[in-house]
């Protein structure tokens, strides 16, 4: 078994490593991306954000007067370390809790901190006398910081997506699958083997762009190395899954691009590629829950940025898993060889 | 001679049409075993079924006597009518990936000398010309020293050289103690390489023996008047359009 699983391994890994236009995509495009995105728009967060001390996920803004001012953006957190870190790093502008006691804390070296604290104190001046100032110390996360997880975890998902999905459908549509089923390889071999073959190339893929992009640029890597890898194994493993659902029975190259685009859009949009998802709707966070590109990019971060540990990330990680083995079993379940 | 492979009562349906309707047939052990018929016919079809790549509505195949199953897969070679291997691969690595997949395995030496692919080994699989990509095929169908091989159309679109070629691959193999089961269009083809066959329209078989023993209960000692004058005895293509007529198939 072993054998066939490595000699259909192997002939894939060549296939893919011999199209020198797709190999070169897979590499130059995430790269280019990190590098255009974080000079363009690198310290041009338009918007001032506020976080907001409280147990509640709707903030009242009729608690102070402060939280009715016009163009910042306020954001509710239950966990202060998790809300004190982003103080740090310059993502939040300041943080306040109403209290009692009230109090704010502010990061001197952040230019827009500055403007925010000033609004707060001329906001409502007998109720800010009695708000207690704390003061923060650290360096801003840059654009690259955090769009770089984004970055590799989209490319993650396209190359897993489209690597084995849309390839599989090919394999269908042109009469490859068919001359394998006539040896004695099983669909599981098949399968193991072609989730091997990606995943061993998507991890040397997302290896070699971060080592450059973090060299290059120095990105921030607070957390393990490790433990970073281990979240993109599993990240992996659960997109590859879900391109193999796909692909089980599709013909048509067109409908599974379709099909992959589908899955690959909502994703891209709800899992926070780009954006964050922190003051969105409470029904967008529970919908970006079910996506697995959700989850990679919270650990990914997580670890890069606030240098959390692999007991912190486990729930994601354990999501993670849990969505893998839906995806394989439906997709091994549905698995078909021949065309029609 | 044991029988090598018998098909009892197969059936293929889609919906509206009947592929293949009620065939059966058996191959003893050693002969070259022609499936003749013209275009839909169900030739293709009869033998993905027994192949084991297209399942069947009814039927069963049986493999010396047992129900075609894994020592099938391990024994059976395949050349199909299209195929398509994977892109980026020469010769070389496409034959010892396929071979890689069985636990009988000849000798990679012995079957690239026989299909003559060594100066075509570190060659592109798509760069190859349609005969040098038959004798990949071939080599592939050839990788677990099958005692059973399936051809199906092997020489559609080769030239004259090629196809001879071919032929002369094929008996080779057939010389080498291999049971043979041959799809094909060609009645010289069939004439040459076939020990017996059968001729199927309309997914049945209407005919099956040796082809000379065929032509002699069909025609007897009956000469053809040719319409330019010339006489000669009926052959394998007669014997075909008296059976399946001469309207065109599409």
């Amino acid at each position: 078994m072993l054998q066939r699983i490595y000699a259909i391994f192997r002939g894939r890994n060549r296939e893919f490593v011999r199209d020198r236009s797709s190999l070169a995509w897979n590499l130059l495009l995430p790269v280019a991306l990190v590098f255009g995105l974080s000079f363009a728009f690198d310290g041009q967060r338009d918007e001032y954000t506020v976080g907001v001390l409280q147990a509640e996920t709707e903030i009242d803004t009729s608690a102070h007067p402060f939280l009715e001012t016009k163009y910042v953006r306020f954001v509710p957190y239950e966990d202060i370390d998790r809300a004190l870190r982003k103080v740090e790093r310059h993502q939040l502008d300041l943080l306040i809790e109403l209290g009692p006691p009230a109090r704010y804390w502010i990061n001197p070296a952040a230019t827009k901190g500055y403007f925010v604290e000033f609004a707060l104190l001329q906001s409502a001046a007998p109720v800010t006398d009695a708000v207690a100032k704390v003061q923060i110390e650290g360096d801003p996360v840059r654009y690259a910081d955090w769009i770089l997880p984004g970055i590799l975890g989209m490319n993650m998902m396209f190359s897993c997506l489209f690597g084995v999905g849309y390839v599989i459908v090919r394999y269908r549509k042109n009469g490859f699958l068919k001359r394998l089923r006539a040896t004695p390889l099983t669909a599981f071999e098949f399968i193991i083997a072609q989730v091997g073959s990606r995943m061993v190339l998507i991890m040397l893929i997302t290896s070699f762009v971060y080592t450059g992009t973090h060299l290059l640029l120095d990105t921030r890597m607070e957390g393990s190395y490790f433990t970073l890898f281990l979240v993109g194994l599993v990240g992996a493993i659960s997109m590859v899954s879900l391109g193999l659902i796909v692909s089980a029975r599709v013909t048509s190259e067109e409908l599974a691009g379709g099909l992959l685009n589908l899955i690959n859009w909502p994703m891209m949009m709800l899992s926070g590629v780009w954006f964050s998802l922190e003051g969105t709707g409470e029904t967008v966070q529970k919908i970006s829950q079910i996506f697995p590109l959700t989850h990679v990019l919270d650990s990914a971060r997580a670890v890069m940025l606030d240098g959390a540990t692999l007991a912190d990330i486990a729930p994601s990680l354990a999501a993670l898993t849990v969505l893998s083995g839906i995806f394989l079993a439906i997709g091994s379940a549905i698995f078909k060889w021949e065309q029609y | 001679m044991p029988i090598a492979l018998e098909a009892r009562d197969l059936v293929k349906e889609y919906p509206g049409v009947t592929a293949v309707d009620g065939v059966s047939f058996s191959v003893p052990e050693g002969i070259c075993f022609g499936l003749l018929g013209p275009n839909g016919a169900g030739k293709t079809t009869t033998v993905e079924i027994i192949e084991g790549v297209t399942r069947s509505t009814s039927g069963s195949v049986y493999y010396y006597g047992e129900i075609a199953g894994a020592r099938f897969r391990q024994e059976a070679g395949i050349q199909f009518q299209n195929t398509a291997l994977q892109d980026y691969l020469t010769v070389l690595e496409t034959i010892e990936m396929f071979r890689s997949l069985y636990d009988r395995q000849a000798n990679l030496d012995e079957i690239i000398e026989q299909c003559s692919l060594g100066d075509l080994l570190g060659r592109d699989n798509r760069k190859l010309s349609g005969g040098q990509r038959q004798r990949l095929l071939l080599a592939v169908a050839l990788v677990n020293r099958p005692k059973l091989i399936f051809l199906d159309e092997p020489t559609t679109g080769l030239d004259p050289q090629a196809r001879r070629n071919f032929w002369d691959l094929v008996q080779n193999i057939r010389a080498g103690g291999a049971t043979i089961v041959l799809t094909t269009h060609y009645m010289d083809e069939a004439q040459v390489l076939c020990d017996e066959i059968a001729i199927m329209d309309a997914g049945k078989i209407v005919t099956q023996g040796a082809p000379d023993q065929l032509l002699f209960e069909k025609y007897g000692d009956e000469l053809i008047n040719l319409s330019h004058g010339e006489i000669r005895r009926p052959n394998l293509e007669d014997l075909f359009l008296d059976l399946t007529g001469h309207s065109l198939r599409t």
